[in-house]
């Protein structure tokens, strides 16, 4: 194991695969709380085996955080596998987002989430839902867009991805 | 066979060798104490004063056997009382496997009469925990408690079973315990770093803790020392591993270590951590601790390596393992300069007696030392009676000091001297414990009493909570908040109120004589020890100083 010093900051997604059991998203929020690892965001879903669930966490820290956090996690039981993901890889976040348009706002609304590549997926008189899938970039590029607009909800499932090859997420690198 | 749930806790216990248990009983955990009735052949259950007296002896006893300890408590309250047990054994790396009763899984959620979520709770302080509502859910849940409980870095389990899991009828095939020898695999790389870097070291010294003791690895420790010719210190967590007249200890680091062993890691040039977590007893201040030192690291769990202290190499292994490879790549050397500058510093002492009282710790240690054997167990509370206990008694052995070091548990002493007596019977057992720690558990005596266990509580009485009272001395100004209780406890004739013996002394011949006669006592003996409530633990670094901060007395 090499000299973790690098004391600059860094953000990064976290992929670990645990048991599909009661109580695991309990256990890891209680590790990441008690010993200061950060959440920035957090998905979890079953994957094609039932018995195991895919957990993305992206966060924030030094070298020193990331030898705890990976360390720390890796020893619980009911985690499989964990790595630190690659920048190459494929992130995607879903927002689903509810907006006041009115007559006035529709059409403009409509011109920004075509740009964005997004979709209109319920409208009513006064109000419009918009899906978009893409980087956390793309999305936080388009909240931008939309801030000058009167906001009712904002539904972001923080990021998940999946690295790009033939290999799995968590196999040995070559 | 056919079983029902508790019947099939019984069946695992037995597997895995248990035939001790410590606990209390209630009403969701009566199915499980309607089995223990059916198994007291073959299962002893040690019943407590208190469910935390019954956790503290699970893990005394685990620490002096070795085996896995092994804990019942009932739903609600029991359970609750199980947590500081739980955290103490966790942070010394003790292997128990706690198992509680909760209300029947129809209840459960609904606030009812004794629920709480025990395996939620015990989350922080256990290496896991199982809810097991579904009774074919219950065997494997108990299997892997075991193993998870014994393998790798040790430490507490619980499972929690529901009430109507307990009464479930199940049909069960018998099952070897799971087989967890594996251990870590290293590279030769490390292993030949690892040489290189002791082989070129002018001043290398161990610095060895707790799981030295726990791998048993004591024996390829020592002649690492031996051939390299490297001074070797230990923490609390694992006195004996190095004996006490090794010519080559010496003694205890941290806090109150000695002025020899914390020098040498100040001085050297090479730190070599076996077992071991810089925690903050010992490397006070991380970032100066052993400025001048290369580090190198070898420890069971791979979290513990960079994390208080940042090291030059750190192995994940298992202590004896690594060792055990190691030793064939290590060279003969003589460290003659070296090892004479660090044994020399052993020489310099604080005034041992520093003040005119007539009884003082040392003496009090000292003749208890003279009058028991190389396999008595000494068990502490915690304080300033546990530093003088680590630091005067002739550790010779492990297994046999038993104290709370990660925690720092008040109120450990008398459940952990409990358990020690019931798993080592041909072992005599001494408890050293001050009046405030004492006071905490001391109800444990009637189980000393029901058991008929012969284990001689050493009360160091200063009338103070003396360690806090130290520092309130040193760092606020003799501003002695809440540590000085003007107590009244006539403990001669509370002993006598459980049934047990007690005696008093306040003067070293007055000691050697009544520690004498309760040698010769067949039942638990306390004894009442006067001491000044200004004696104070020497030497002491302050928390986040260095060598330099060093208080000598």
């Amino acid at each position: 194991m090499s000299k973790a010093t690098e004391k600059t900051e860094r953000s990064e997604i976290v992929s670990i695969l645990v048991s599909n059991e009661p109580g695991v998203t309990a256990r890891l929020g209680s590790l990441f709380s008690r010993r200061g690892f950060n959440i920035d965001s957090f998905t979890a879903s079953p994957t094609n085996d039932p018995k195991l669930t895919r957990i993305t966490i992206a966060t924030t820290g030094d070298d020193h955080k990331f030898n705890q956090i990976m360390t720390q996690t890796a020893k619980q039981e009911f985690v499989k596998t964990i790595s630190i993901m690659d920048a190459k890889s494929i992130y995607r976040e879903l927002l689903l987002l509810k907006v006041k348009a009115g007559k006035k706002d529709r059409s403009h609304i409509m011109e920004i989430v075509e740009i964005y590549r997004g979709r209109i997926v319920d409208l009513s008189r006064k109000s419009m839902i918009i899906e978009l899938t893409g980087s956390s970039e793309k999305i936080d590029g388009f909240m931008d867009m939309m801030s000058c607009y009167e906001l009712v909800d904002v539904c972001r499932t923080g990021v998940t991805g999946i690295n790009r090859g033939d290999a799995g997420i968590s196999d040995p690198v070559e | 066979m056919r079983l029902n749930g508790s019947q099939l806790v019984m069946e695992i216990l037995l597997e895995h060798d248990v035939d001790t248990v410590f606990g209390y009983p209630g009403g969701a955990a009566l199915n499980l104490y309607d089995a223990l009735f059916e198994y007291k052949e073959k299962i002893r259950h040690i019943m407590t004063a208190h469910e935390q007296g019954a956790s503290h002896a699970a893990d005394g006893y685990a620490r002096a056997t070795g085996k896995t300890g092994v804990c019942f408590a009932t739903s609600g309250p029991g359970a609750t009382n199980l947590v500081t047990g739980l955290a103490t054994a966790f942070m010394d790396s003790v292997p128990v496997v706690a198992i509680t009763a909760n209300v029947a899984d129809n209840l459960i959620g609904r606030d009812a009469f004794q629920e709480v979520c025990i395996s939620n709770i015990v989350i922080p302080i256990t290496k896991h925990s199982f809810f097991v509502n579904r009774i074919e859910d219950l065997s494997d849940a108990l299997h892997d408690a075991f193993r998870i409980a014994g393998s790798g870095r040790k430490g507490p389990v619980l499972v929690d079973i529901t009430k109507d899991v307990t009464a479930k009828i199940v049909n069960y095939k018998q099952k070897k315990p799971m087989d967890f020898s594996e251990k870590p695999s290293f590279s030769d790389d490390d292993l030949n770093r690892f040489a290189s870097m002791i082989n070129a070291s002018d001043k290398p010294v161990i610095y060895c803790g707790g799981g030295v003791a726990t791998a048993d690895a004591g024996e390829e420790m020592r002649k690492l020392m031996e051939i390299a010719d490297i001074p070797a210190a230990h923490t609390l967590m694992s006195a004996g591993v190095i004996g006490y007249n090794d010519p080559r200890g010496l003694g205890m680091a941290g806090m109150h270590g000695t002025i020899a062993a914390n020098k040498a890691f100040d001085r050297s040039d090479l730190i070599i951590a076996l077992g071991t977590r810089f925690s903050d007893r010992v490397a006070l201040n991380p970032s100066k601790f052993g400025k001048r030192a290369h580090k190198i690291q070898v420890d069971i769990d791979a979290s513990e390596i960079n994390k208080n202290v940042i090291v030059d190499l750190g192995v994940h292994a298992d202590v004896k393992e690594f060792l055990t490879a190691l030793l064939p790549l290590i060279k003969n050397r003589k460290h003659e300069e070296w090892i004479e500058q660090a044994t020399g510093w052993k020489k310099i002492k604080g005034d041992v007696k520093s003040c005119d009282a007539e009884l003082h710790p040392s003496e009090i240690i000292n003749t208890v030392c003279e009058n028991t054997d190389r396999e008595t167990i000494y068990v502490t509370d915690v304080g300033q009676h546990q530093m003088w206990s680590a630091q005067y008694i002739h550790h010779e052995k492990t297994k046999r000091f038993i104290t709370s070091g990660g925690l720092g548990t008040m109120g450990f002493g008398y459940g952990a001297a409990i358990g020690a007596k019931i798993g080592c019977p041909d072992c005599r057992v001494i408890h050293f414990t001050g009046d405030g720690s004492f006071h905490m558990n001391l109800n444990e005596a009637c189980t000393a009493v029901s058991q008929e266990l012969p284990i001689i509580t050493v009360i160091m009485n200063n009338q103070v909570l003396g360690m806090v009272y130290q520092w309130q001395g040193a760092f606020y100004g003799n501003r002695y908040s809440s540590t000085d209780p003007h107590r009244k406890t006539d403990f001669v004739k509370l002993a006598e109120g459980f049934g047990a013996k007690g005696f008093s002394a306040e003067t070293p011949t007055e000691f050697e004589e009544v520690f004498k006669n309760a040698l010769k006592e067949k039942g638990p003996v306390w004894i009442d020890c006067r001491i000044a409530k200004t004696e104070n633990v020497y030497p002491m670094i302050p928390g986040g100083g260095t060598i330099e901060d060093m208080i000598i007395g």
